[in-house]
Parts: C-alpha cells; structure tokens; sequence
C-alpha cells in the first residue's frame, strides 16, 4: 500500500518526472554567462529582450495616472529613430485593468495582463480567487498571471494544486494564463520541476508558466528558470504541448536579460525566441535596454536621466 | 489523498500518431557574432633552451616549427636539443641542487613559488591566449581552468614548503636531488605546473621537456622564472620531440622520473630504467567509464557526460570516453545528448563562445579519424551534429557511437579525441564489472541520486579517481593519478609531495 503522507506524495512525483542536482544546474547556467555577445548579436538580443518585456507596477500606490504612463512608456518605449519595439505587454493589479485598457485602446498590440488570484499570495477562497480573474477580464486583461497554492503543493495536495489552477483556465475564458509558481516559496528545484510539470499538464498551449511573483526574497534566477525551460523542454517533447515561460522579478539589465535569452536559446531552441514564448516580468529592465541600445548605436553611454530611470517614474 | 497526476490530462493533447515527434529547433535564429579574444601573446619569433636560468641557443642550432592547429600558421620557432644541451641542463640542475636551491630552508622556497604563482596570475590572459594559440584548446578553457589552476598549483605548493615536517607525521623528509620530468600537449602549461611545483617546493631542482608541439607556454613561464628571480639551474626546459625525452628519461643524473604521457610510451620509460635505483611515477593513459544509473537527476547528467568527454576536445587522460547507461534510461539520456551536443560550438578557439577548438596536431587527427572509422565498421551508431567546421586547421566533430560492445575498439582504445562510446547495463554489479574491464583505470564517474551507491561503486571501482554526480573536476589538495596500465604515484595533495621526496 501506498504510503500517503505529504512526503510519500511528493517522492512518488520526484520519481516520475525526474530528480534534478542543483549544483549540476547552477554549474550549466555558469556557462551561460560566459557567452560573449557581440555586434549584430547584441542588437537583435537587446531588441528581442525588448519586445518580450511585460512591463509591471504592482504597487499599493498604483494610479491611474501611473498605469497610463506605463502604457505610453509600453506603446513607445524610446525615440522611435532607435527602433525599439514595442514591450509584449503590461502588467497591473486587476483594479488598474480598466485604466490600462482606456490608457492603450483597443487596437494595439501591447497586451494587458494582470495578476489576480489573490496576488501574490493567494491566500483566500477558490471562489474570490475566480471571481476576480473574471473581473480583470470582463475589465479587458488579455492575460491573467496567477499564483499556485504553494500551501497545497508542499502538503502534498496535488489534485487540490491542479484543480485549482484548471478552475482558473475556465475562469480566464480567452484570456492567455501565466501560472506563478513562487520558487522561493518552493525553494528546491526538485519542487520546481514537480511544480511545474503539475501546471502544465493542466494550462493550454501557449500558456505561460512564471517563476515568481517579484514579492519575495528570491526571484527569478538562471538557475530556476533553467529548471523551468527543461521541464518546458521535456513536456514538450513528450506531448507535442508548447508550453511559454516567463521569469519574473530580479532582471535589471540587459546584460542579465541577454544571459537568460542565451538560456532559451541553447535549451528551447528558435521556436521559443520571440514573446508568444518566452516574457521579461520586469520594470526597471526595459530602461536598460533602451539605454545599451542607443549605446550601441552612438558608442557611448547616456546619462541616466535620458531614460527615466528609476522604475517609479515612466 | 493526494493522487498520482497521471488522470490530469484533460487539455493535453497527446502526440498523435501519423504526426512527426515534436523536435526542438536548435538553430540560428539569433546567431552569435565572432567574439575574438584580443589579448597580445607577445610571442617570440624564436624560443631557445633554458638552461641555468638564461636562454641559450642549442649546440647542434637546430629549431623546429611550432604551428596554430586551429590555421596550421607557423607561431614560432624552438630549439631542438641535443645530447650534450640535455648534458648541460642536467649539468646545471645539479649545481643548484647543491649549490642553491637543496640547502634553501623551504620559507625561502616557499617565496619564489608564490612570486611565480603571483606573476602568472599578473600575466593570465597573456598565458591564456598563447595557450590555445599553441595548443588549440577554446579560449575559455584556458582562460577559466589552465591559467588559473597552474597558478594554483603553485600557491598550493608554496604553502607547503615551509610546513614539509608535517607532511608525514614522525618522519622527516629530504629532497630527491634532481629530477627529470617529461609533459604531454594536452594542458601544456598546467601540466608544467603539476610537476614543477611540487617538485620545486620539496627541494628538488628539474630538467622539464614539454611536448615538442605545445612548448611555448613552458617557455613563457621560464620567462617568470627570471623575472621572480628563481636561482639559476633549479627548473630548465628542453625541448623536442620523443628523442630529447629519451635522453631526459634515460640520463644517469635524476634520481627521480616523471612522465604523463601515453601508456605506450611509458611502458618504453619503464623498459629503459628497469634495473636503475632511480624512483618514477607514471601518468598514462585512461579510458575512464562515467556511470550513469536509472535514478540519476538526467540533464544534469548529460552535462557531466558532455564536460566529461568534450572539455579540452578529449584530449583528457581522465576523458569520461566509456559512458555506461542503465538500459532503463538508455534512450532518454541518448535523446538528451544529442539535443545538448547540438548547441556546441565548434571553431575557432580564440573566439570566446567556442566550445570545442582544434585538434592538437594533424597526427592526432590522423588517429582520431582512424579510430572512429574503425568504430563505425565495427556497426557502432555514429552521431555528429550538423556544425560547419572552419576550413583550415585541425577540427573534428563532437561524435558519440551507441550501441557499442565491450569488445569494440572504440569501447577499449583510448581515443584522446572528442569521441564518446555508449554501452549500456542492466545491474550495479554489471556496471562495475563493465567499468573495470579495462587495462585502464585512471578516473570514472557515477551518477546517481542514492548516497550510499555512490560510496560502494568507489569502493569497487578500479579507478584513481571516482566522480560522484560531476565530472573532470581538479584541485591542487586532491591527488590525481592511476591503477593498472594508468600508471603509478599521484599527483597534488599530500600524496603527491611524497613521491618527490624520502623518509629519512
């Protein structure tokens, strides 16, 4: 007879979707780093970085005023002479929606997602869950990024983990849904594995799962997100399922920005190098681009304050 | 109760059939640009002997060529010794072994070495680029490991030379007198300072031959020799092909031997000082099994059993070039393996996004390609990824054979190129039994999520060096060397300071 404690559950998992040795992993994502990316390279990087970036504020001070120059920041994010693109989309809480959905329109690109499920920690009734994602919709998110139940998953309640996140794919209707997993919370990469093989068994092609929500101490590192990629990779491979990822949380630069794309590169292939598969959750980042970019054009570096720096400020 | 997930596939669409297994498109969508390291080598037109602490011409003035294997460009020329220049070095080395150097209390030692190390590690990228010039090897390798795990040695070494009344407890110890060391072209400059240092700190003087087609970087280091002040006659260098290492090997003067180098040759070594009172040890050849079993977190194997036979082109007397697979997870870590060799950059080695660089010398390359057409003839699987190779130089792709036996050439001749051997077992004892079934016997590998395994396969294994669960990792305090046809003695650690030394 199976043994039916939390730890029992989770081993039997670790067994079918494989164990993963973190210094083996910190040790391949060092080698990411020492790719050097030069030239023509590192243009087509920075603007590839750029088109995939879901700008965020996810403050308790958020405005609608805020939320509207994040849009124009997002729609335009630089002298058009650079040709910079336009980020992949914009992140806020679900009351900014309806700000964000008037500050854009309703012909462009830029999409609108928005993190609801009780964000970040999820703490609260299924049902209040579901019904704010129905309310971040019917205010016009196209994407709905959502927290697992980190609590669920480390007693070893799966099935609850998994009904959950499906009860959430019916709740977003058309709407693309990310899937938070919160690594810190997780903290090994075996959870992360397991994790994310639960989510994506459950979420539709062309879902995203995310590495964390950018409201704890660790958020997305190489590491993790090559945890990620792999299970990406595998699932993949076994099930024909694209499934996208987003890291989140901690990529300032675009030296860092540039390393992660590396990651995909070299784990994911192609198919997995544009913003249909692979997000930025980020809000200082795009600044950064912006700024090695006109870098790279003029040769020399830009103050700051030519790119409104800080994150507070678009 | 939680519940195995395997009912949760209500939106997964399975892989139907009829339709083509998903595949991943490792290609050239963001293709990197060349990213040459830029460094100066500062290399001579021309290196000379070192002898007695100065550069000297050779008496028969003959030089030979050093060539780039990754262009077949001609670098510089060496000396070529003779007879009587070998004559002279041992002349020297013995003057400043009783001179000098024999009677320095090891603190005075101890300085010079961390002067040298510190001078090494002043010049690094200079080191770094003449390195792969001469050698072939990815920039980044020597840049990342050569370079600073030479200077390391030394700094190891150096700590040790002051504390030698430690090094056997109730015993004392006393330098050898002189001694002949002979180093292979795989990791030149490391290979240098794996003899040198522990040698230098011990209290014994050397005469080194590098291989004659990576001497350049032995020579360079002689030039922070002078520049640390290291007294005349303590290290000397002559260089050569296999009859300068003869006459090192066979000369009346060492009182001790040292070779890395193949097994073949060795065996000739051993041959010569049969009957002499001179001490040896032998670093010779490897065909090393890294295991990898059914429980082993899988990616993270792939990436051992890539490090483990492409680091340095496989050109690794530890190369993991036996991997032995549990049947059970044969096909998937063979499906993984492919994928990651894949994205492997082969070319050019200064370029620093080069994974794998040149082959050493058109010799080796000759043996290489032997050996593996041998292997496909034999009906092992071959794979090579689709990479372009440069047009000229010396460059052979990352190739792995499945399905190979036990009894297959490749599965028991150590290659010494970037050419991987699947075999595949079903037990822990068959594992072993198939690991140990080797003239061979230097390193090996296991891989497996369960503590305990890990610790009896070390036990049972016939190797120098076990790896658990990583591969081809070094460090000056961990001895290094062979069981079997692998060779004898050890080198770094503790161990390794007491083959350059007696119990008095």
């Amino acid at each position: 007879m199976l043994a039916r404690s939390p730890q029992a559950a989770l081993q039997r998992l670790f067994d079918e979707v494989g164990s993963v040795d973190q210094i083996g992993v910190d040790e391949r994502v060092a080698k990411y780093g020492t790719r050097s990316i030069k030239k023509a390279s590192k243009i087509q990087g920075l603007k590839l970085a750029a088109s995939m970036v879901d700008l965020t504020t996810l403050e308790g001070k958020d405005t609608p005023g805020k939320v509207a120059s994040l849009c124009q920041k997002a729609l335009a994010p630089h002298d058009p002479e650079l040709g910079v693109p336009q980020v992949a989309a914009v992140c806020v809480y679900p009351a900014m929606v309806k700000h964000a959905r008037r500050a854009l329109g309703r012909d462009t690109a830029v999409r609108i997602a928005s993190v609801a499920t009780a964000f970040p920690s999820g703490q609260v009734p299924l049902k209040t869950r579901l019904a704010e994602v129905k309310a971040a919709v019917a205010d016009g998110a196209d994407e709905i990024d959502m927290v697992i139940n980190r609590g669920a998953f480390l007693a070893g309640e799966f099935s609850e983990m998994q009904d959950e996140i499906a009860a959430v794919v019916q709740a977003c209707g058309d709407a693309t849904l990310k899937v938070i997993l919160e690594v810190s919370e997780l903290e090994t990469y075996d959870n992360i594995r397991a994790a994310s093989f639960l989510a994506m068994r459950v979420i539709r092609p062309g879902d995203f799962i995310k590495t964390s929500t950018g409201k704890t101490s660790l958020n997305a590192t190489l590491g993790n997100n090559q945890v990620m990629l792999e299970a990406i990779r595998d699932f993949y491979l076994a099930t024909g399922v694209a499934i996208a990822m987003k890291p989140a949380g901690g990529i300032r630069t675009a030296k860092q920005a540039l390393t992660f794309l590396v990651a995909v590169k070299e784990t994911l292939g192609d198919a997995w190098l544009n913003n249909r598969r692979y997000r930025f959750g980020a809000s200082s980042l795009l600044n950064d681009l912006v700024r090695q970019l006109e870098k790279e054009k003029t040769g020399a570096y830009q103050a700051p304050y030519y790119f409104s720096e800080a994150a507070e400020s678009y | 109760m939680p519940t195995l997930t395997a009912s949760k596939k209500s939106n997964r669409s399975a892989v139907r059939a009829g339709r083509p297994a998903p595949e991943l498109i490792l290609g050239d969508l963001w293709e990197f640009d060349p990213a040459p390291e830029s460094a100066d080598p500062k290399l001579k037109a021309r290196y000379e002997l070192f002898i007695d602490g100065k550069f000297v011409a050779p008496k028969g003035g003959r030089y030979f060529d050093s060539i780039n294997p990754a262009n077949e460009q001609k670098l510089a020329e060496i000396a070529l010794a003779g007879p009587a220049d070998v004559d002279a070095a041992y002349a020297a080395a013995q003057r400043a072994y009783d001179g000098v150097w024999g009677k320095l209390p090891g603190r005075e030692r101890a300085k010079y070495l961390y002067r040298i190390a510190r001078l090494l590690q002043d010049r690094a990228r200079e080191f770094a680029v003449a390195e792969t010039l001469d050698g072939g090897k990815p920039i980044k390798e020597s840049r990342d490991f050569d370079v600073p795990m030479a200077a390391a040695h030394f700094f190891y070494h150096a700590g040790w030379a002051d504390k030698l009344d430690y090094v056997a407890p109730g015993r004392k110890v006393a330098p050898l007198g002189v001694v002949g060391q002979v180093i292979p072209w795989n990791f030149p400059l490391l290979m240098c300072a794996w003899k040198l240092a522990p040698a230098l700190a011990m209290g014994n003087t050397v005469v080194l031959k590098p291989a004659e087609t990576t001497s350049i970087t032995a020579l360079k280091l002689a030039e922070i020799f002078q520049d640390a002040g290291l007294p005349p006659g303590v290290v000397n260098f002559v260089t050569g092909a296999g009859e300068v290492g003869a006459a090192v090997m066979n000369h009346p003067t060492p009182a001790k031997i040292a070779f890395t180098g193949s097994t073949e040759v060795g065996k000739i070594i051993m041959r010569g000082l049969a009957g002499t009172d001179k001490k040896m040890t032998m670093e010779l050849g490897g065909k090393a099994a890294n295991i990898v079993f059914d429980d082993a977190p899988i990616d993270q194997a792939v990436e051992g059993i890539v490090n483990g036979i492409f680091f340095n082109q496989g050109h690794v007397c530890c190369a993991g070039s036996r991997l032995l697979v549990q049947e059970s997870v044969a096909a998937k870590v063979l499906a993984k393996l492919k994928n990651r060799i894949r994205t492997l950059r082969v070319g050019d080695p200064m370029d620093k996004n080069t994974d794998i660089g040149a082959i050493n010398s058109r010799e080796q390359l000759d043996k290489i390609t032997r050996l593996v057409a041998a292997g496909v003839k034999e009906g092992g699987e071959m794979f090579q990824p689709a990479c372009k190779l440069p047009a000229k130089g010396f460059y052979f792709r990352p190739t792995i054979f499945s399905g190979v036996s036990m009894s297959s050439r490749v599965a028991r001749e150590e290659i010494f190129g970037p050419v991987l051997s699947i075999l595949t077992f079903r037990t822990v004892d068959e594992a072993i039994e198939k690991a140990n079934n080797t003239a061979y016997g230097l390193s090996a590998g296991v891989w497996t999520d369960k503590g305990s395994r890990i610790l009896k396969m070390s036990t049972e294994l016939k190797a120098g060096v076990v790896w658990a669960n990583t591969y081809n990792k070094f460090d000056p305090t961990s001895p290094f060397g062979g069981y079997k046809e692998s060779g004898f003695g050890r080198e770094g650690g503790r161990q390794g300071l007491l083959d350059y030394c007696k119990l008095v």
